[in-house]
């Protein structure tokens, strides 16, 4: 079982029932997985930042929830991971980490470097998995550490060297 | 507010500012979520509420400034077709906590045409006072999901803030529910 099913598995385990993406490569097999999941409700996002105002949603609505996202797309989260933390949503994130060794993409690396530190100076708990094996326990602490959590999944996890590669996942 | 008369089992959600006194001055409830930032979500957390929550009737009322920084919702929410949401935005075309600077409605920009184009079933402009009675119908009974923009005049209405601390608010809103529920489960 890879990474993906593992993560699935431990996101079913903490009755995970709402799901906020926006579609990266690294996430490609996690989020067919929750779509042809019929407990789950996948929700394309048009940015991450719609993705806070979904988990506090359902947070209200007593369900559980898991963002998906690029490391470029935390920068879109800064000022909604302020309301994250006055009202101490349990908001777990799980990010594909870009900019990082092997990245071919220069314009990946400004956000892929901040990523940790946005994130803690916005009160987030930052958990970094660089095995494939780490991954999903990470997440299944998520779910019991009661506090908003992202576990960045380390580039060389998901291994995308080229652009090329990228387009034939 | 005419819009939460006799509003039952209704969650509601409000956009900052006026929008979010004026849910208080119909009367607070617990199951009412005023926000005090997060500017842009205030769509999004009524998504994410009806998804949670499918047999409850959720109302999200907001202000054409906090609508206008979050415009990519409706298409999210198009989308995700939720038949228990509701977004009504109070659009009186400014930015009210700021200095009454106008935002783009006041420049013609068309909510209600943007929730159509994004696929909400219903989406409609409300000018006059004798058609809040029938969107509140809607909003109670009609499957959605619905979209309206009221226009209103820019006034500075008196002002009743409601509780700031926001996991007070979190947690009378997630008690509620549960006391809501257990009725049904006895």
């Amino acid at each position: 079982m890879g990474w993906p099913e593992q993560v699935h598995r431990s996101l079913c385990a903490a009755g995970v029932r709402i799901v906020g993406y926006v579609p990266d490569a690294g996430h490609k097999r996690l989020i067919e997985l929750c779509r042809a999941d019929k407990t789950m409700r996948a929700v394309v996002l048009t940015t991450e930042e719609e993705g806070i105002g979904l988990a506090a949603g359902a947070c209200l609505g007593r369900q559980n929830s898991v963002l998906l996202m690029q490391s470029s797309g935390v920068g879109n989260l800064v000022n909604v991971l302020g309301m994250v933390q006055v009202c101490r949503f349990p908001l777990v994130m799980i990010i594909t980490m870009r900019g990082e060794q092997g990245e071919f993409n220069p314009w990946q690396v400004p956000m892929g470097r901040a990523t940790p530190r946005v994130l803690e100076t916005m009160g987030v708990a930052v958990r970094r998995a660089s095995d494939a094996r780490e991954v999903a326990p990470l997440v299944a602490a998520a779910y019991k550490g009661g506090q908003a959590t992202a576990v960045l999944i380390s580039q060389s996890v998901i291994g995308i060297k080229s652009f090329q590669e990228q387009r034939t996942q | 507010m005419e819009l939460l008369r006799d509003r039952k089992n209704l969650l509601v959600v409000a956009g900052l500012g006026s929008t979010a006194w004026d849910i208080t001055a119909a009367g607070d409830s617990p199951l009412s979520f005023p926000t005090w930032g997060a500017m842009g979500q205030a769509a999004m957390m009524g998504l994410g509420l009806a998804l949670a929550q499918p047999r409850r009737r959720v109302l999200v009322v907001t202000g054409d400034g906090e609508m206008l920084m979050g415009l990519g919702a409706l298409a999210t929410i198009g989308v995700q077709r939720p038949a228990n949401l509701s977004v009504v935005v109070i659009d009186n075309e400014r930015y009210g906590e700021t200095g009454m600077q106008t935002t783009h409605t006041a420049h013609d920009v068309d909510l209600a045409a943007v929730a159509r184009a994004c696929g909400f079933k219903e989406s409609k402009i409300v000018t006059r006072k004798n058609q809040i009675g029938p969107l509140r119908s809607l909003i109670h009974e009609k499957r959605g999901p619905l979209f309206a923009q009221i226009k209103v005049k820019a006034e500075r209405l008196p002002l009743v803030l409601p509780p700031h601390d926001g996991v007070v608010l979190k947690e009378r809103f997630r008690a509620a529910l549960l006391a809501d529920v257990l009725p049904e489960k006895l």
